[in-house]
């Protein structure tokens, strides 16, 4: 691990540009899927990072996107707690959801010329706390272990909110794949 | 183990969480039971789906402009080790003895060894090629464009293998530099993540196996085969990478 030395400022400046300025793409998808808008996620984005350069001291080269994605992820949150407080209170009633649903055929997933939308639309009607597991594991591509730091859930906890956030998802494409016909 | 158990088992199985006797077990589970196996396939192609069909977004470029000017402007491109004390030897050496010696003896910055030097340097060579635009010198999918155009530019033939058909996509080729030699510098992708193939000839006393490590939040392989040193870095997750690694190192 590189020891933090005295360092003028300069040079600090130049470690954050080096060190978490290239994770920024992560830092805006994470922020776009959650808000699911382009305006928010870019104002807390640019205040992520913000944040990160002012707390850049406690940062200790471990593991730089996991460190930004936490800030952005907190960020998120408390505009949420602010803005769109419902969204952290809608808890999803899965015994009810789960008895209505056909079987999730994932062949007519791929089938459609529009599986990307409709991906789109299923993951955000999702609710956050899954939104964000998903993105995390199959956009990030993120160990359980980096998953939950950033989402600070347990460690166990990380397969089982995926198991459920996949089912949930299951839910959600059949019925738009048999809406669609 | 029981269907349930299995069932709640298959998304660390799926996310190559798990660890090696429990994946044996699954596997051999899901070889006779049809309804377990139908519930993994449904979840692999959902995983599949999700990975190449879901958007990601990177960051508009007035968001990236916004966030640098907003973050006070440091001098660019500095080394990561400014003023190093062996950097003169090397300077003033012509012959390249001297300049083995000085690597060996001189102490580097935060007591480093050779080895942790050249991660390092890898790591800001990766990081590098992902700031200034500057990924590629080269740009093909084609490996049979990428391969010829190193041709002249080194005094070696880096292998370049088409691995499309296994999700990494083939960018590009660029000349790079690292503890001071050129190396041939072989751009991947998978999903978003850039992945960097560093080759060059081996020195003699190289180990042949490094274990991966990660730096800074990126990992990085590094080893020796036929002569030659590899090193790959991405901020891809650590099993994918593997795969790659794995891939590299079978092909001829």
């Amino acid at each position: 691990m590189w020891k933090e030395r005295d360092e003028p400022e300069q040079n600090t400046l130049a470690r954050f540009e080096e060190v978490i300025l290239p994770h920024m793409d992560a830092a805006y998808n994470l922020a776009r899927w959650l808000t699911r808008n382009d305006h928010d996620a870019e104002d807390l984005v640019q205040e992520s990072y913000l944040r990160a350069f002012k707390f850049f001291g406690t940062f200790h080269g471990a593991n730089a996107r996991g460190w930004l994605l936490t800030i952005v992820r907190n960020t998120c949150y408390t505009w949420f707690r602010e803005n769109r407080a419902e969204e952290l209170t809608t808890s999803f009633n899965e015994e009810i959801h789960s008895t209505e649903a056909d079987p999730f055929d994932p062949q007519k997933l791929l089938l459609q010329r529009e599986s990307s939308q409709l991906l789109k639309q299923a993951l955000e009607e999702l609710p956050l706390e899954f939104r964000e597991v998903l993105v995390l594991r199959e956009l990030e591509g993120l160990s359980y272990k980096e998953i939950a730091v950033i989402a600070d859930i347990p460690p166990g906890t990380v397969m089982s909110r995926l198991a459920r956030a996949r089912t949930r998802l299951k839910q959600c494409l059949s019925k738009l794949l048999n809406t669609e016909g | 183990m029981t269907c349930t158990d299995i069932q709640a088992a298959l998304p660390g199985y799926i996310d190559g969480e798990l660890d090696p006797l429990r994946n044996l077990e699954i596997e051999q589970h899901l070889q006779h039971c049809g309804v377990c196996s139908k519930t993994y396939k449904a979840d692999q192609t959902l995983q599949t789906a999700i990975q190449t069909g879901a958007q990601y977004y990177p960051a508009p470029a007035d968001l990236r402009k916004r966030i640098r000017s907003s973050i006070p402007q440091a001098r660019k491109g500095e080394p990561v080790f400014p003023a190093m004390p062996w950097r003169w030897l090397s300077v003033a050496a012509s012959v390249a003895v001297v300049v083995i010696l000085a690597w060996n003896l001189v102490p580097r910055p935060d007591g480093l060894d050779a080895e942790q030097f050249v991660a390092q340097e890898v790591v800001s060579s990766h990081v590098r090629s992902l700031m200034a635009s500057h990924l590629v010198d080269v740009s093909s999918s084609d490996r049979h464009a990428v391969k010829p155009w190193f041709t002249g530019k080194l005094d070696f033939s880096p292998s370049v293998v088409d691995l499309t058909d296994h999700g990494f996509p083939l960018i590009g080729g660029r000349l790079d530099y690292l503890d001071k030699k050129p190396v041939a510098a072989v751009v991947y992708k998978r999903r978003e993540h850039v992945i960097n193939l560093f080759i060059r000839p081996a020195a003699q006393d190289s180990p042949v196996e490094h274990k991966p490590v990660a730096r800074q939040g990126y990992h990085l392989v590094q080893w020796s085969k036929a002569g030659m040193t590899y090193w790959v870095i991405s901020d891809l997750n650590d099993t994918e990478l593997q795969e790659f690694v794995r891939l590299v190192q079978i092909s001829p």
